[in-house]
Formats: structure tokens, sequence, C-alpha cells
């Protein structure tokens, strides 16, 4: 199962080196990871999307990171009322003859064309997993050639 | 203030009094600190036993042990140190050169990113790149190698900062936002922790290395005689609970007596104190003490319910947790009945060893605690020495026992061994060896000899990698893949390097050599002829539950 942790570290070289082998040398895997300085440009603010089969995993995963002397605070939204949201960018076929469908399925979303040549246009789009899982599969039918992701971000 | 300066008065500040280590291109500037500083310096022949040595220093006498090495190479030899000190637990300060830096990264002579290494063999480690950072880089190191759960902390200062100049200032205090452990236990915990002990009939203390690192050996002594329970150790925590105690139950686990591994699968109550439920200790865990309720008491966080299911967790320092529990716990459980039966275990499955044709291994350690009455420093190598020490002698002081338990670091006994004797120089220390294990770090009989280091290194010399030859012997139809190892003539040896050397090959001789030993002010080689396919017994088979023991009476 997937879970959404954030930690507040301290804005030094090394921490995310520290976070990733803590996770390769434990075996967790991270699904998703978004890093940025804070208003305090001395702490940094990360959110991971991590996968624990069970719940003894996922407190270990709390306890290890909240143990290196670099993170600051843990917390896990797993079971907070939060809001989280991913913004995705994506380069999609876009030729005449489909330019009002994919226009309906954007207007159904957080979603627009941000710039546009030829035959190909890069579309933006902000939600939440389930929103952006419905907006591809939707706009998988006119060719997507390139997708980029922001991972997760949450706040409670 | 030089750099280099500024790390001599700060390890002077945090009240080092020795650093171990070896010289290089890197830390010139530091060696030069070195040469007329009020520190002393112990110069090894090889990195990796500075860090032993460190490390059995720590060990022996609960303070921070420092060593010091090159980069590059110097800092790679280093690392099977601190990765043994990372594992056990152990407070150590690993000072390294690095290369200057505006060659940070370029792949300079001798450079390696040390930091990099170490990161997940370390509590936490450093890269000092402002000599404005040092002071407070060591005080912060110290802070975290020596508070919470121990460990070792790494500074890697590029030669450069060591010569730049910057005023010394030394920090009063240390504030690290993420690094706040609990030292109490919760309230709420220790009053449930209390109600289980009070209302269990079967319980057992499990007692781990962190009781000894903790300091809480009386406080130990007293809940066990006060609820009348039980006392299994780890290897770990040999010398947290005298052995001469009729509630002692030795060690426990894959090589543990036979009545410490039945009371735990029988009990009905764990009290898990600075333990952290190892592979070792377990066997296997579905089958783990399938009746008993968990109490752990630990200062680090992550070592509850990590392995085992834990019922009443309580983090906070183990000496600070037992005297609140022992003034919470009001009613006693009844475990009179329970302890008949770890007597009659006792009495039916006693360690248990016979003599063969050449010396038994087991009856050096009888005559070493013999002879010593238990007032000595034991250190041991890795594998049957090691297990044989665990078993055979009886621990009754903190801190009497030093040993590799979650690294496993052949080559360790003998360096650690100097380091506790520096440590604690009125002791005897003893190094038990195998023949194997001694040939990891023999090049320190040249340090130790310089120094006049006078440790006594008992070699059980039965021409095998012992343990895994046994292995061998058990599970893989005694096919000895490269377990049978020679060796040098060890007398020999010991002398060209100055030391004193006997040979024995006889059980008659056995206590007169060690006495002889203990008598002559040298370090002495004893390098004893044991029966060679003696093996460690009893034993529980990986992956097998701990009763389902093998060998020995049981």
């Amino acid at each position: 199962m997937r879970h959404i942790i954030s930690a507040t570290v301290d804005n030094k070289p090394g921490v995310l080196a520290r976070i990733a082998g803590l996770f390769s040398a434990r075996g967790y895997n991270i699904a998703s990871l978004a890093v940025s300085e804070t208003l305090d440009p001395t702490i940094s603010y990360l959110t991971m999307v991590v996968e624990a089969e069970d719940e003894r995993i996922l407190e270990q995963i709390k306890k290890q990171l909240n143990k290196l002397i670099d993170v600051i605070t843990v917390t896990d939204f797993t079971k907070k009322d939060h809001i989280e949201r991913e913004l995705v960018l994506l380069k999609i076929d876009y030729s005449s003859k489909d330019k009002a469908k994919i226009e309906t399925i954007l207007n159904k979303y957080v979603a627009k064309i941000v710039s546009h040549q030829e035959n190909t246009a890069i579309i933006e789009a902000v939600g939440n997993q389930e929103q952006i899982k419905q907006l591809l599969s939707a706009l998988l039918q006119f060719g997507i050639k390139e997708l980029v992701r922001t991972g997760r971000l949450a706040i409670a | 203030m030089k750099g280099a300066n500024i790390l001599i008065e700060s390890l002077l500040k945090e009240n080092a009094e020795v650093v171990f280590g070896y010289p290089g291109g890197a830390v010139l500037p530091i060696f030069d600190a070195l040469y007329d500083a009020k520190l002393r310096f112990i110069l090894t022949r090889h990195e990796q036993a500075a860090a032993h040595m460190a490390d059995g220093y720590a060990r022996s006498t609960g303070k921070t042990g420092v060593c010091l090495a090159t980069s590059g190479p110097g800092a790679t030899n280093l690392t099977t140190g601190i990765a043994t000190a990372y594992m056990d637990s152990i407070p150590m300060i690993a000072i390294t050169g690095q290369v200057k830096t505006s060659l940070i990264g370029n792949d300079a002579f001798q450079e390696a990113d040390v930091t990099g290494i170490t990161r997940s063999i370390t509590k936490h480690n450093y890269l000092v790149k402002d000599v404005k950072n040092l002071a407070r880089t060591i005080k912060e190191a110290f802070h975290i190698a020596s508070t919470g759960r121990p460990g070792p902390v790494l500074i890697d200062i590029p030669v450069d900062v060591q010569q730049q100049d910057a005023e010394f200032i030394w920090p009063e205090s240390v504030l690290i936002r993420g690094y706040k452990p609990t030292y109490y236990g919760h309230p709420g915990q220790i009053k449930k922790a209390a109600r289980l002990i009070s209302r269990s009939k079967k319980p057992v203390i499990y007692a781990g290395g962190g009781v000894i690192l903790s300091g809480a050996h009386y406080e130990l002594k007293e809940l066990a005689e006060k609820i009348h329970a039980p006392v299994a150790m780890t290897l770990m925590g040999l010398g947290a609970f005298p052995a001469n105690s009729h509630l002692s139950l030795g060690m426990l686990g894959m090589h543990g007596t036979a009545y410490a591994n039945h009371a735990i699968m029988e009990s009905d109550l764990i009290i898990a104190i600075g333990a952290r439920f190892d592979d070792r200790v377990t066997g296997r865990i579905d089958a783990f003490a399938p009746q008993a309720k968990v109490i752990h008491i630990d200062i680090d966080p992550s070592s509850i319910s990590k392995n085992v299911r834990v019922d009443i967790p309580v983090v906070g320092d183990v000496k600070n947790v037992l005297g609140q529990l022992l003034e919470e716990i009001k009613q006693m459980p009844e475990t009179e009945d329970w302890l008949k039966t770890v007597e009659t275990w006792k009495k039916k499955y006693p360690l248990a060893y016979r003599d063969k044709n050449k010396i038994s291994p087991q009856y050096i350690m009888e005559e070493i605690y013999d002879i010593t009455k238990g007032d000595t420093i034991i250190t041991t190598e890795v594998g049957q020495n090691q297990m044989w020490a665990a078993q055979w002698y009886k621990y009754l002081y903190p801190r009497s026992f030093i040993s590799s338990g979650g690294l496993g670091t052949m080559g360790f006994g003998f360096p650690a061994a100097m380091g506790a004797k520096i440590g604690c120089p009125e002791k005897t220390v003893f190094d038990i060896a195998g023949d194997g294990s001694i040939q990891m770090n023999i090049q320190e009989l040249a340090t130790c000899v310089c120094n006049k280091i006078n440790v006594k290194v008992a070699i059980l010399n039965n021409g095998y990698l012992g343990m895994v030859r046994q292995w061998q012997e058990l599970f893989y139809k005694k096919r000895y893949s490269y377990t049978c190892i020679s060796g040098p003539d060890f007398v020999k040896l010991a002398e060209s390097y100055g030391a004193a050397g006997i040979r024995v090959t006889k059980k008659e001789d056995v206590r007169k050599a060690l006495e002889k030993a203990i008598s002559i002010d040298n370090v002495v080689f004893i390098d004893f002829h044991i029966e060679q396919e003696e093996n460690v017994f009893p034993m529980v088979p990986a992956g097998e539950a701990i009763n389902r023991m093998i060998g020995g009476m049981a």
C-alpha cells in the first residue's frame, strides 16, 4: 500500500543522499519524492510516497527517518485529513481533428494547454491521484509522447 | 589558531586522553599539531586496528574512543572498525583527512568519498569545509556519539581546512534540532509494564548491551531480585547481570544455554531491556516465545517492534526506565513455581563438554576464570573462540566482556584488547583468539611491544576456521572447503616482535602457562593446541526455533 510521508530536514548537502541511502539499505521503495526549500531557507520539505506492505514496515520507515540526525520532523498523512496534489506536464499529439475532443476532456479537469506547435501540445494538469489517473487514461487514445510528474505533495 | 590545533584543543575539551591512528598526506597538519600536544597518540600498524582500539577503549571505559586516519585508503581501512562500532552502538569519533576542498570530486590522489562510504555505518558524519565550523562540529560529534543510542560519528577534514586560521571558540552547548533522544519512559507505559509484570507467572528478563551502555547493571539486578525473574543475556549483554547469581540463565540464542532458551520459549512475559531481538537470539521468528507478552525497553524507538511484535513499548534510557519501573511495581509476581521449573532445566541441560585427546577449549576458559575470578577483561575474535569465551567464563561485571556482536568482525579482539588495556591499565586483559582471526590483525604485535600494552592473547589453535568448519561438518556433509588454515609458528612470531610466546599442547600445562603469561610483564601469545574438530554446543540450526537445539546435553 502507498502512503504519503513528509519530512522537514536540514537544508544541507548530503541530506537527500542519507534518505535515499536509508531506503535502499533497508529495502524500502520510494514511489515518488518531491523536495523544496521552505520559507526558512535552512529547512527543506520532503514529500515522499512510499510503499509499505504492512503497518510494521510503515512504522519502521517513519522511525528510521526520525533517527537521522538531519531529519527534524516526520509526518504521516495516512490517517490524517489532508489535501494532496500532483502536477503533470505531458506532450500530446494535437491534430486539428482531435482538438475539440481534447478540449472537452481538459475542461473536466484542472488542466490546460500551455503551449502548442503544429501537431503537438503541452498540457499542464493538477489534481489528486484519482483525477490524474482518469485524465491520463482519457488522453491515452490521442498518443501521449512524453510525461513528467512532480510526485505527490500533501498538506494537512 | 590553525584548524589542526583547533581539532586538538577540541579533543582536549572533550576530555579525550588518547587517539589511535596512522599518519598520511592529508593529515600532515594534524600530525604536526600532535607532535607537541598534551594528548597520547598510539601509532598502530593498520588503520582498521586503530578503529578497533578506539572501540575497545570505549567499551571498556564507557568513554568515547577516538581514531584518526588519512584520506582515501586510510579512511577506507577504518570502515570495518566503524561498522563494527555502529552495529554494537559504541561511542566513537573517527577523524579522517580529506584532499583539499578545491580538489574534492576531482578523483585526486588518495581521494575517496568518505562521508558517502560511511553514511550507512555511522550514526552521523560530517565533511567540514570551513574551519570556522570545526570546533562546533567536533562538539556536536561527541554529543551525538555519546548520547541516545550511542554510535560512531565520522568527521572528514580537508587538508586545507586543517591549515586555515580561525579563532578557537568552544561552544558551551549544542542544539541539534533533529536530535532529541527520549531519556525517560512515558509514565503511562511504565504503569502498564508494571501491571503486566505483577500479573505474570513466568517472566524472563532478556538483557542486552543497552544495559551496559546505559550503566544500568545495578538497576537490572534490583529488578531481577525484586520480581524474582530469571535473566537471560545476549552476547552483548554478558556482564550486565552477574553470571554467578542463581537468577542468571547465561546467554540465550543460537549458542545460548538450553535453559535460557527453554525459559524464553515457555515464558508468559519477556522483559526485553536494551536488546533488539536479533536473529541470532530469536531463531525462527514465528515460533519465538508463542505465549509471551513482550515489554520492550529501549532508547531507540526503531528497535521496538522491528523484529518482534511488542505489547508494551517503553522508549527511554534503560537506567532511568528501570528506576521508574522499580518505583512503580508494588505487587510482586508469584514466580516460585516458575523458578523451580527453570532450576530443573538447569540441572537437566547444563553446559557440558567431554575431554578428548587434546586440550578442550572450554577447559581453557574455565581455567582463566578460575585464576582471575572474573576480575579481568575478556575480548574475543569471532567464531568458535567467541562462543566458548561467552559460554565458559562467568562474567560478573559490566564491561568485562568485549566482543564484536552485531558485525562479527574477525581481527577485532586483539586490537580491542589493546584499547581496553590502555583504558583500564590496572586490569589483566585477555584476547581469546582463534588461529584464523588472530592473523587478521597480527601486525599489532609491534604496536603492543612499542607501547608496552601488555595484553595476553590465548590462541585456541585448531588449524581450522572452526565455526565455518563446524557448519560444514553439520550442514555441508563434512566438505571442509577452504577452512583448513595454516599459520605461522606463533611463539617464534611473537618473539620476533619482542613479545613473549608460550606453546601449550597438554591439558596439564594449561594452568601453568596461563599463570606464567599473567606474570610476564610483556605481551604474551599463548599458542594452545586444542582439539581440532571440537564443536560449539548447544546449537540452534539457522532458521529453527530456539528450543530446537542440537548437541551438548540438550
